[in-house]
């Protein structure tokens, strides 16, 4: 057993935790942060995805315990405020870009993500290319896809619509 | 209501999703909950010598560790499947039954052989490895065909006739063989759907929590039928009434038909909160859930066309089998059924002889998935079509508008003996090929080979049968003058709660915020089927309508005390309750209040304002047909194998439009499965039974990068067996699109000499078929 202490979504959280923990478990079965979730057990597919120290990283494939202390982490329930969701979270839902939701934190935290990594601009393609560790069984990524567009928009990154893209 | 993309501004329930404050099984704890592990065979085939499991139970954590002995000791029932062709009229069929654990054999890979109950997961993982158990190995069959002809052991032994569960007839064998006969051109081809996991991203899970205070018991699921779950836990495995059991079933991550009925584990969990008293969690690891999860799809066919010089389809004939896994489980028999009930599509077939084989085997067993036989149809009847066009010269697209059936022919009882009531086939094809520039195709294709490129195209129509059992739904006004939607339909990605609810406002005049929307929970649901199928608008809008009518009827009463007039002289407007001929009126909601006061016109009429639908499909009244037509443009790199898709257009008739952005949302989804279907899928096994797919490392579903974009039209041609005139939709962009990508590919290769490619077209195997085509192979 171990003891850390990180700085979950703004906030001082400490825990004890076993060596093999993984950054998953703690956040959804310590901390009761349930947004984020599992989805497969071999990183393939992204729901899990949380920001660490401002890098999107899969939760399930970090031990918790080689975090150092006071290791920033966000997670999806740190975006919206009590009036206001994330201008990412208002593109998701605008553009009908989330189904069942199971995929739907890892995607958002990601395409903000993305969003920041491309501030010279934002491309249906580069998007596609951008999600390649992100798996949604239901959307078929189309709307996700727009709504990476018009979030990165909102957040004031411009994008170019390739040819052909769909309506 | 009306064409909503315009004004599309998000669903009522995105929110929770968003905020990651969804509640799906796992995010969900009991007091003192304990957790289950599962030990599963690792043989295909195997008697069970024995169990011991002293080890385990000697592990720390551990609350108990139990076997197939002490299900029978308990008295626990085995699980048939939910039901048998016959009850559609089909063949007897033997119809296995399986227990919840495997007491003396096992059948398959994943087969549940013990559990252990202990504090926490890991815990009960750790000890279910020292489970230690003694396997006799059996010979292994995996392929239907070899199941069937082979002599290996049959896997039931009381099964009359060896590893054939039963063999479904369709059509008129006489009539096929004189249209074969009379024919100018009949050819032949074997096609392969391998089998394919639904993979929803939510694993399956469950909590079982047995009250012993009140001995009830309630269990939270994964599911898309909550009541149907219910109904086989109570009457089979428990043996008890279905009101000891409740069943919830939260937010869900996923169904697509993986969902529709039980698994052994949502009975495994109530009984271990019973022997242990303990609430008890499993969830699925994602290598448990490809061993354990049915599966879909899985069909091996031989069929046969006959037609004539100028185009005209006379007969089509096939012999299928089926792989029904170690069990006929579930909801397998809607796939068994449609894969050829659907062969003869939106044309006007002469005659058809169609034979499917249902065939049991040592893999996990085959169920519903997204489409549940329709894309075997489809692919069927689509591809002998290009092959036919191909074989006597005719535009594939000429072909096909030779042979559809006319709208003014409507109802037309095909040669399955299904009855569509609307569509306009020939319509929808004319649009499609104008919208994907089928003209401008050899211009492309010169373009494609001036780069080195080949490239091919197709044009496909799909038919789907939806709408199948029955349903209710309820509206219930609250005292405070809210509204609450009782479902008995399950949304799990759907987006139910929004369009329900946009129903209802609009019917009633009064605003989506006071409404509230509540499925999954047999404890607040009277009863309902759940969700699959796409069942959901037709039934679910239906019942919801009367319902409405029903509630409007009961607020009337209220209206004409109040307002002192006939019931019969008052008529509902614009949430306005009013007299004819007068101005005298009552708001509904000013109505629903006056039924909760505890004095007045309540006291008279009785307490509460409520309103009870149902509505039926198939079997016993009318489903109705979905369709579409759907154009897909490839290019092919000859030397790498390496495939794009350069176009694909889909129009689909859903009939009336409820919204238009979640029919479109529910036509990606089934194109990237389609698409999955096609170029990437497939749950294999070797010859030993093990599966060699059992992680999403090995098992590839589409990501952004594999998705074409998609020029999607929703023609609404409306349905005339259901009062909103809706058609379903949830199934229909993976019906079409497995036989639009490979007759793309087809048309690419095919002057090259390849006249087959199986699924899924991985560019390892397209770059192996256009070896072999060049070797002359
Ligand atoms: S759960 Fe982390 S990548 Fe799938
Ligand atoms: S919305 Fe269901 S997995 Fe993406």
């Amino acid at each position: 057993m171990r003891d850390i202490v990180l700085n979950v979504n703004g906030k001082t959280r400490h825990a004890r935790i076993e060596e093999r923990t993984l950054l998953v478990s703690l956040l959804r079965d310590t901390l009761g942060l349930t947004g984020t979730h599992v989805g497969c057990d071999t990183s393939q597919c992204g729901a899990c995805v949380v920001s660490i120290e401002g890098e999107t990283v899969k939760s399930c494939s970090v031990l918790a315990a080689t975090l150092p202390d006071g290791t920033a982490i966000s997670t999806i329930e740190s975006l919206a405020t009590s009036d206001a969701l994330h201008p990412m979270q208002q593109a998701f839902s605008e553009c009908h870009a989330l189904q069942c939701g199971y995929c739907t934190p890892g995607l958002v935290i990601t395409a903000i993500d993305i969003v920041r990594k491309n501030p010279e601009g934002l491309t249906p393609d580069l998007i596609r290319k951008e999600l390649k560790g992100n798996i949604c069984r239901c959307t078929g990524y189309l709307n996700i896809i727009q709504a990476i567009m018009r979030g990165a928009a909102a957040m004031g990154v411009p994008t170019l619509a390739a040819e052909g893209e769909a309506q | 209501m009306n064409d909503l993309r315009d004004r599309f501004t998000g669903r009522l329930e995105d929110r929770r999703f968003l905020t990651g404050t969804g509640r799906y099984v796992d995010d969900i704890t009991l007091p003192h909950q304990a957790h289950m592990a599962l030990v599963l065979s690792p043989y295909a085939h195997a008697v069970l010598r024995g169990i011991d499991t002293a080890e385990a139970e000697a592990m720390p954590g551990v609350l108990a560790v139990l076997t197939g002995a002490d299900v029978l000791a308990d008295g626990l029932g085995p699980v048939p499947p939910f039901f048998m062709p016959k009850m559609w009229g089909g063949p007897e069929g033997y119809a296995t039954l399986r227990p919840i654990l495997c007491t003396d054999r096992v059948r398959c890979v994943g087969d549940r052989v013990a559990i252990v109950i202990a504090e926490t997961r890991d815990q009960a993982r750790l000890a279910a490895e020292m489970v230690a158990v003694d396997y006799d190995p059996l010979p292994v069959v995996t392929s239907a065909r070899a199941a069937l002809e082979g002599d290996g052991v049959p896997l039931w032994e009381d099964n009359p006739t060896g590893n054939l569960s039963c063999s479904l007839e369709m059509g008129d064998k006489a009539a096929t063989a004189a249209a074969f006969a009379a024919a100018d051109v009949t050819l032949h081809r074997h096609f392969l759907t391998p089998r394919l996991a639904p993979a929803s991203l939510e694993p399956r899970g469950c909590i079982g929590h047995y009250d012993a205070g009140e001995d009830r018991y309630t269990l939270h699921t994964s599911s898309q039928d909550p009541h149907g779950f219910r109904a086989v836990i109570a009457r089979n495995v428990l043996k008890c009434a279905e009101s000891r059991i409740r069943v919830i079933s939260p937010d869900v991550g996923g169904g697509f038909g993986l969902k529709a009925h039980m698994h052994p584990e949502d009975a495994l969990v109530l009984w271990a909160s019973r022997r242990t008293g303990r609430p008890v969690k499993w969830i699925a690891t994602r290598s448990e859930a490809m061993m354990t999860d049915t599966q879909g799809r899985g069909q091996e066919i031989e069929a046969e066309i006959a037609l004539n010089r100028d185009g005209k389809v006379l007969a089509v004939r096939a012999t299928a089998w089926t792989n029904m896994g170690a069990y006929f489980w579930g909801t397998a028999t809607p796939p068994f059924y449609f894969a050829m009930q659907l062969i003869p599509n939106v044309y006007d077939l002469g005659a058809v002889d169609l034979t499917n084989h249902a065939v049991f085997t040592n893999i996990a067993p085959m169920s519903v998935y997204r489409g549940a036989g329709r894309p075997e149809a489809t692919f069927v009847m689509e591809r002998l079509m290009d092959e036919a066009a191909a074989a006597i010269g005719m535009d594939p697209v000429e072909l096909r508008l030779k042979n559809v059936i006319a709208p003014e022919a409507m109802p037309f009882k095909t040669a399955t003996g299904m009855v569509y009531d609307s569509g306009e086939f020939a319509n929808m094809i004319r649009k499609a090929r104008a919208a994907a520039d089928w003209a401008g195709f050899p211009a492309r294709a010169e373009a494609s080979r001036a780069k080195g490129l080949l490239r091919g195209r197709s044009l496909i129509s799909y038919i789907e049968v939806a709408g199948v059992m029955n349903e209710r739904m309820e509206l219930r006004f609250e005292p405070d003058g809210t509204l609450t939607i009782l479902a008995g339909t399950h949304s799990h990605g759907q987006g139910h709660a929004t369009v329900f609810t946009e129903l209802v406002a609009d019917w009633l005049s009064i605003p989506a915020e006071s409404i509230r929307y509540v499925q999954g929970d047999t404890d607040r649901i009277l009863v309902g089927r759940g969700t699959f199928a796409a069942r959901s608008s037709m039934l679910g809008g239906s019942a919801l309508l009367r319902a409405k009518d029903a509630l409007i009827e009961r607020a009337k009463e209220m209206a004409a005390v109040v307002l002192q007039a006939e019931i019969a002289d008052i008529d509902f407007e614009q949430g306005m309750l009013k007299v004819r001929g007068s101005n005298k009126a009552l708001s509904l909601i000013e109505a629903a209040k006056l039924f909760y006061l505890p004095a007045g016109p309540a006291n008279l009429l009785g307490i509460g304002l409520t309103g009870a639908g149902t509505a039926a499909g198939k079997p016993g009244a009318a489903p109705n047909y979905p369709n579409g037509c759907m154009v897909c443009e490839v290019e092919v790199n000859p030397k790498t194998g390496a495939l794009t898709i350069e176009r694909f257009v889909a129009f689909d008739d859903v009939g009336r439009i409820l919204n238009a952005t979640l029919c479109e949302g529910q036509i990606h989804g089934g194109i990237a499965q389609g698409l999955g279907q096609a170029l990437l899928e497939a749950m294999t096994y070797d010859e030993d039974g093990q599966l060699t797919s059992g992680s999403f490392m090995d098992y590839c579903m589409p990501r952004a990068e594999h998705m074409p974009a998609v020029d999607s039209y929703l023609l609404e041609v409306p349905c005339a067996t259901n009062p909103l005139q809706v058609k379903g939709v949830g199934e229909s962009g993976a019906i079409g699109t497995p036989a639009a990508l490979v007759n793309a590919v087809m048309d690419a290769i095919r002057p090259l000499g390849v006249t087959s490619i199986d699924m899924p077209v991985t560019q390892a195997r397209l770059w192996q078929t256009l070896r072999d085509a060049e070797a002359g192979v």
